[in-house]
C-alpha cells in the first residue's frame, strides 16, 4: 500500500515546478509544455457484454445498492466512481460509499468528478479503511485532510476535461460506477432535466458510463421505458435501483444565482464586459463562456446590455448556465446555449424545454485527447483564480496558505479559449491575489491572457494583439507589476509564504494527463 | 469619555470588532500591567502571511504610545495596517494612558492637490467612521469627495475609536482624486474630533445640526488655531449642515459666518422630524427649505448641496431626485451606496442642448471680445452679459465633468 508519506522521486518539469515520477502505483509523465503533447496507442475499452446476459423484458431493477455492489463483484482495492452533477445536495455517492463499507469492502479508490463539503463522512470511510484515497477535487474538510497528509494515497486534481482523458487513456479504469440519475427507466436511461431532483445536464457521468465496466443507475423518479431525452443511454446500465432521494433540492439548484453586490466586484464584472466590447471581441456571431459565480454573473449582465446596445447577437455561449444566460437566449442575444453545468432554476427548466439550450459533456466541450473540443472555439472565457502571478500563471486549487480550496473544473481546459480572462479582486481580506510566484500552478501563463481587477487591467505581455487592440479605449490598462505594487503597499509588504513539507499531499493533472505541479503537505 | 479613565491595572480594554461577518477589522484586548514586558498574542484570518508582521507591529505601536507592561489580545479579521495601528491606540486610551502620544501609521498617502472653494462636488460617499473596510477602495468609484463620518452612523460608545481610525484614514489610504471631508459631530464632542483629526488635515469638514452663527464660528477658529499649531496651510473648507427649523431660517447668516464656507447642505431625515412631517420620496414637504438654502447659498456665492436619496436600489428614483434638484439649484448630493456615483453624476450633469447653447454662447462672447464689440449677440438676438456669464460656467463645469473636451 502506498501512502503519501512515502519517498517519492521528484522530476523538475518544463514549468520549472517539481513533481512526483510516479502517484498511487502509476508512473507518470511530467509536463513538457502547453502543446508538446504527442499521445500514441488506443483508446481504453469496457468489457464485451452479450445482450443475453441481461433481462429480456430489459427491467435492471434491483433492491437496493447493496445488492446492486455486490452483484457488479465489488472487492477490495477497486475503483467506484460518482458525479457532482447535484452538487452539494448529492446524497448518492455517500450511499454508495457507505454500502460498500458495509459489504465489508476495503481500500477503494473513490474517483469522484467533485467532492463537495456535504461528503465529508467520507473521512470516516478514510479512517475506517473502506477508502484508500481519493482522485478528485477537494476542499473544505476533505481538502484539509488530503493536504494535512492524512489520506494513504496521493489526491490527483483533474480538469473535467482531463477526467475524460483520464478514463479514456486509460489511466484510470472505473470498476464500478454509481450514476445519480433525477430520471429514469428501469433499462437505465438516464436523465438529468426533469424530475424532483432535476440538475440538468448529466455529462459528468458520461465518460463513467460509456467506460466503467459496471454501471450502477440510481433514481428517485422512476419512469416507465422509454426515458426522454437519455443522456444516458441504458444500453451502459448494468443495474437500476430506486430510492426514496437521490439529493437535496435546495442544494442541487440553487433557486436563483445572485449577482454580487459588492461594488468593487462589479466594478471587476463592467471592466470585463467593456474589454470585450472596447477590444471588437464582442462582435456579431462572438461567442463566450462564464461561469456562476457573483462576478461572472455581474460580467454576463453588462455585457447584455452593452451588446443590446450595440445591436451584437453571440453564435453561442457556455455555461455554467444561470438564468442570466437564459435570459439571452430568449431575448434572441444568442443562437444557443451549449451548456455543461446547470446551476439555477431558470436554467434547469430552459433545458429541459427549449431546444436551443443544449447539453454538453466534458468530452464534446473539454476533452484533449480528441480531435479538437469546444474549448478551444469560444473566443472569450471569464474565470477566477485565488492567485495569478507576474508571469500570468494562475492557481485555482489552493490558497496561498497551500491548503486546498478549490477543484480545477472546467478552469484548465477554458485557458485555450481566444482570450482568457482572470476577473479577481486585488486583495482579498488583507491577502494580494497577484503574487511572484503561484503556491500551485494550475495553469501556464502563456494561456492566460488578462487579468482584470477593480484597480485596473493587466494584459499578458505575450499578447501583443490585445494591447494593440486596448489602445486608445478608456480601459484601465496597467501593468501587473504596477497593480501588484500598489496592492502590497496597501497591505503592509509582501505576504510571508507557506511553510511546506517536503512531501507531496496531491498533484495537479494538466489537461493532457502530465504532472503540472505538486501540492505540498503543510507544515 | 476614555481620556478622563484613570489608569487601572489588571483590567482588559477592548476596542474594534471581529467575529465571522467582520471583514478588514479587528478586536483589541488590552491589559495594562506592572511588570512583565509586553505579551502580545495574535489570532488572524490571515495570520500565515501577516501573523508575525501583525505582532511586529503591535510592538512599535505600544512602544510609540508609551507602553512598556501589558498583554495585549488581538483577533484579527484581515485589517490593514492603519486599522490595526487605531484599534491598539482605541484600546490604550480606554484605558487611561498614551496621554499626549499618538501612534501614526507609517504608511503615508500621496498628498492630494489643496481643494479648491468651487471645486465640482456632485457626489459626497458617505464611509461610516467604525467600519473600515469600506475605506481603501471608496475613491475607485470615482466620487467627487468622500466623507469619512463620525456623527450619525457612529454608535455614541465608538466615538473615541472612531476619530483615531478616521485620523489613520486621512493619512494612509489614498483616495486619489476625491476630495476629504469628515463630518464631525455636534459640539462639543466636535472639539476632541477636531482636535484629532486637522492636523491629518482633511480638506473639508461638514458640522451638522448648524443652527446658528456661532456654531460655525467656534469651529473656524478652532480648526485656525489648530492649523497654526501644525502649520498647515492647505484651506480646510466648511460645509454647515441645515437640519431644522431654525437651521433653514438662519441660513443666510449661518452661510455668511465665515469666508470658508464653501457650501451649505441640508439633512432632511432630521429637519422633516423637526417639522413633525412625514419624508417622501418626492420630498414636497422640504421645497421651501430646499429652495430657501439654495437662495441662501447663492447669495453669498456658495454651492448648495442636496441632500440624500435613502433607497439604494431604486436607481431611477435616485435619477428623478438628483434631475429635479439639479432643477433646483443644487449642485451635488450625498451618496450611501458607490452604486450611486454614477446616477447622481448623470442627474448634475447639464445636457447636451444646454452644452451646445452654452459652447455657442461663449464663441459669440470670444468673437465680441475679439471684435472689439461691447454687445454679444447670437444670430438676431443680443446675449445679455448674466447669460454669458452662466454659459462661461456651464462650459467650464462641463469640462471639469468631461463632457467637453478641452
Amino acid at each position: 500500500m502506498s501512502t503519501a508519506a512515502t519517498r517519492v522521486e521528484v522530476v523538475q518539469n518544463a514549468a520549472g515546478r517539481r513533481v512526483p515520477t510516479c502517484v498511487n502505483g502509476r508512473e507518470q509523465r511530467a509536463f513538457a509544455g502547453v502543446n508538446n503533447d504527442s499521445p500514441s496507442g488506443h483508446k481504453a475499452a469496457p468489457p464485451i457484454r452479450s445482450a443475453a446476459a441481461y433481462p429480456e423484458n430489459g427491467d435492471k431493477r434491483v433492491p437496493d445498492l447493496e445488492t446492486a455492489l455486490k452483484k457488479c463483484g465489488l472487492r477490495d482495492g477497486m475503483v467506484v466512481s460518482s458525479h457532482h452533477h447535484l452538487r452539494d445536495g448529492d446524497k448518492v455517492a455517500l450511499m454508495a460509499l457507505q454500502s460498500a463499507a458495509r459489504l465489508g469492502v476495503k481500500d477503494l479508490m473513490w474517483f469522484p468528478s467533485a467532492s463537495f463539503p456535504s461528503q465529508a463522512a467520507a473521512i470516516d470511510l478514510m479512517q475506517a479503511g473502506a477508502i484508500h484515497h481519493i482522485e478528485g477535487s477537494m476542499n473544505g474538510p476533505l481538502g484539509d485532510y488530503c493536504t494535512q497528509g492524512k489520506m494513504r494515497g496521493l489526491g490527483v486534481l483533474r480538469s473535467h476535461g482531463g477526467r475524460w482523458q483520464a478514463i479514456q487513456d486509460g489511466e484510470i479504469h472505473i470498476d464500478v460506477a454509481v450514476i445519480a440519475a433525477p430520471s429514469a427507466d428501469y433499462f437505465g436511461n438516464a436523465d438529468g432535466s426533469h424530475g424532483k431532483s432535476a440538475c440538468g445536464s448529466l455529462g459528468f457521468a458520461l465518460a463513467d458510463s460509456n467506460y466503467a465496466d459496471h454501471v450502477i443507475v440510481v433514481t428517485d423518479n422512476l419512469v416507465p421505458f422509454p426515458c426522454i431525452p437519455w443522456q444516458i443511454q441504458g444500453n451502459n446500465v448494468d443495474y437500476v435501483v430506486e430510492v426514496e432521494s437521490i439529493g437535496d433540492p435546495a442544494k442541487i439548484v440553487s433557486g436563483t444565482t445572485q449577482i454580487t453586490r459588492s461594488p468593487d466586484r462589479l466594478r471587476i464584472a463592467e471592466f470585463v464586459a467593456r474589454f470585450l466590447r472596447d477590444t471588437g471581441i464582442m462582435r456579431n456571431g462572438f461567442s463566450f463562456q462564464a461561469g456562476a459565480g457573483g462576478i461572472a454573473l455581474a460580467f454576463v449582465d453588462y455585457l447584455r446590455g452593452m451588446m443590446k446596445e450595440a445591436g451584437v447577437k453571440a453564435r453561442f455561449v457556455r455555461g455554467g448556465s444561470t438564468r442570466y444566460l437564459v435570459e439571452m437566449l430568449r431575448e434572441g442575444l444568442t443562437d444557443y446555449i451549449l451548456d455543461g453545468q446547470t446551476f439555477d432554476l431558470d436554467a434547469v427548466r430552459s433545458i429541459a424545454n427549449d431546444p436551443r439550450h443544449v447539453a454538453t459533456s466534458p468530452f464534446t466541450s473539454y476533452n484533449f485527447h480528441g480531435k479538437g473540443n469546444f474549448a478551444s472555439l469560444v473566443d472569450a472565457v471569464v474565470l477566477g483564480a485565488t492567485e495569478v502571478d507576474v508571469n500570468f500563471n494562475g492557481n485555482v486549487v489552493t490558497h496561498s496558505d497551500g491548503r486546498l480550496l478549490h477543484g480545477i473544473g472546467g478552469w484548465q481546459n477554458c485557458l485555450f479559449a481566444g482570450c482568457t480572462i482572470l476577473a479577481v479582486p486585488s486583495f482579498r481580506d488583507r491577502i494580494p491575489v497577484i503574487v511572484d510566484e503561484v503556491t500551485t500552478l494550475t495553469g501556464p501563463g502563456e494561456l492566460i491572457d488578462v487579468v482584470v481587477t477593480e484597480r485596473g487591467i493587466a494584459i499578458n505581455p505575450r499578447r501583443q494583439d490585445l494591447l494593440n487592440a486596448a489602445k486608445g479605449s478608456k480601459l484601465p490598462i496597467r501593468s501587473i507589476q504596477d497593480i501588484k505594487a500598489e496592492v502590497e503597499k496597501i497591505c503592509g509588504g509582501k505576504p510571508a509564504r507557506p511553510k511546506l513539507k517536503d512531501a507531496p499531499a496531491a498533484v495537479v493533472k494538466w489537461v493532457d494527463g502530465s504532472v503540472l505541479d505538486t501540492v505540498w503537505q503543510i507544515g | 469619555m476614555a481620556t478622563s479613565l484613570k489608569t487601572e491595572i489588571g483590567r482588559e480594554f477592548e476596542a474594534g470588532h471581529c467575529g465571522k461577518d467582520v471583514r478588514s477589522d479587528l478586536r483589541v484586548g488590552f491589559e495594562s500591567r506592572d511588570s512583565g514586558d509586553l505579551e502580545i498574542s495574535v489570532e488572524s484570518r490571515v495570520k500565515p502571511y501577516y501573523g508575525e508582521a501583525i505582532t511586529a507591529q503591535a510592538r512599535q505601536v505600544l512602544e510609540q504610545l508609551g507602553v512598556k507592561n501589558a498583554r495585549l489580545t488581538i483577533r484579527d479579521e484581515g485589517a490593514l495596517p492603519f486599522v490595526i495601528a487605531a484599534r491598539i491606540e482605541a484600546a490604550v486610551r480606554r484605558a487611561g494612558l498614551a496621554h499626549g502620544r499618538r501612534a501614526l501609521p507609517d504608511e503615508k498617502a500621496t498628498t492630494p492637490a489643496p481643494s479648491t472653494r468651487d471645486r465640482l462636488r456632485r457626489s459626497r460617499l458617505y464611509l461610516p467612521g467604525s467600519e473600515p473596510k469600506y475605506y481603501v477602495n471608496a475613491a475607485l468609484h470615482g466620487p467627487d469627495a468622500i466623507i469619512l463620518d463620525l456623527e450619525d452612523s457612529v454608535h455614541p460608545d465608538e466615538k473615541d475609536a472612531a476619530r483615531i481610525l478616521v485620523r489613520n484614514t486621512l493619512r494612509a489610504v489614498d483616495f486619489a482624486g476625491s476630495e476629504r471631508m469628515v463630518r464631525i459631530n455636534q459640539l462639543p464632542l466636535g472639539e476632541a474630533d477636531l482636535a484629532e483629526i486637522v492636523p491629518e488635515a482633511p480638506d473639508l469638514i461638514l458640522i451638522p445640526k448648524t443652527e446658528r452663527v456661532e456654531q460655525v464660528v467656534q469651529i473656524d477658529s478652532q480648526i485656525h488655531q489648530l492649523k497654526k499649531q501644525y502649520g498647515i496651510s492647505r484651506p480646510i473648507w466648511l460645509m454647515p449642515i441645515l437640519e431644522s427649523g431654525l437651521g433653514i431660517e438662519n441660513a443666510f447668516a449661518i452661510v455668511t459666518a465665515s469666508p470658508n464656507v464653501a457650501a451649505l447642505t441640508i439633512g432632511l431625515e432630521d429637519y422633516t422630524a423637526d417639522l413633525g412631517v412625514v419624508k417622501t420620496a418626492e420630498g414636497r414637504e422640504s421645497v421651501y427649505a430646499r429652495t430657501r438654502l439654495v437662495n441662501a447659498a447663492k447669495a453669498a456665492g456658495v454651492q448648495a448641496i442636496d441632500s440624500v436619496y435613502g433607497d439604494v436600489g431604486d436607481m431611477d428614483g435616485l435619477l428623478r431626485w438628483g434631475q429635479e434638484s439639479r432643477a433646483l439649484g443644487f449642485e451635488g448630493m450625498g451618496c450611501i451606496h458607490p452604486g450611486q456615483i454614477p446616477i447622481v453624476h448623470r442627474a448634475y450633469a447639464p445636457s447636451q442642448t444646454e452644452i451646445d447653447k452654452a459652447l455657442r454662447i461663449v464663441a459669440a462672447f470670444e468673437d465680441a471680445k475679439q471684435r472689439g464689440l461691447a454687445v454679444v449677440s447670437l444670430g438676431s438676438k443680443m446675449i445679455d452679459p448674466p447669460v454669458v456669464n452662466r454659459a462661461v460656467k456651464l462650459v467650464e463645469r462641463a469640462r471639469q465633468m468631461g463632457l467637453v473636451n478641452s
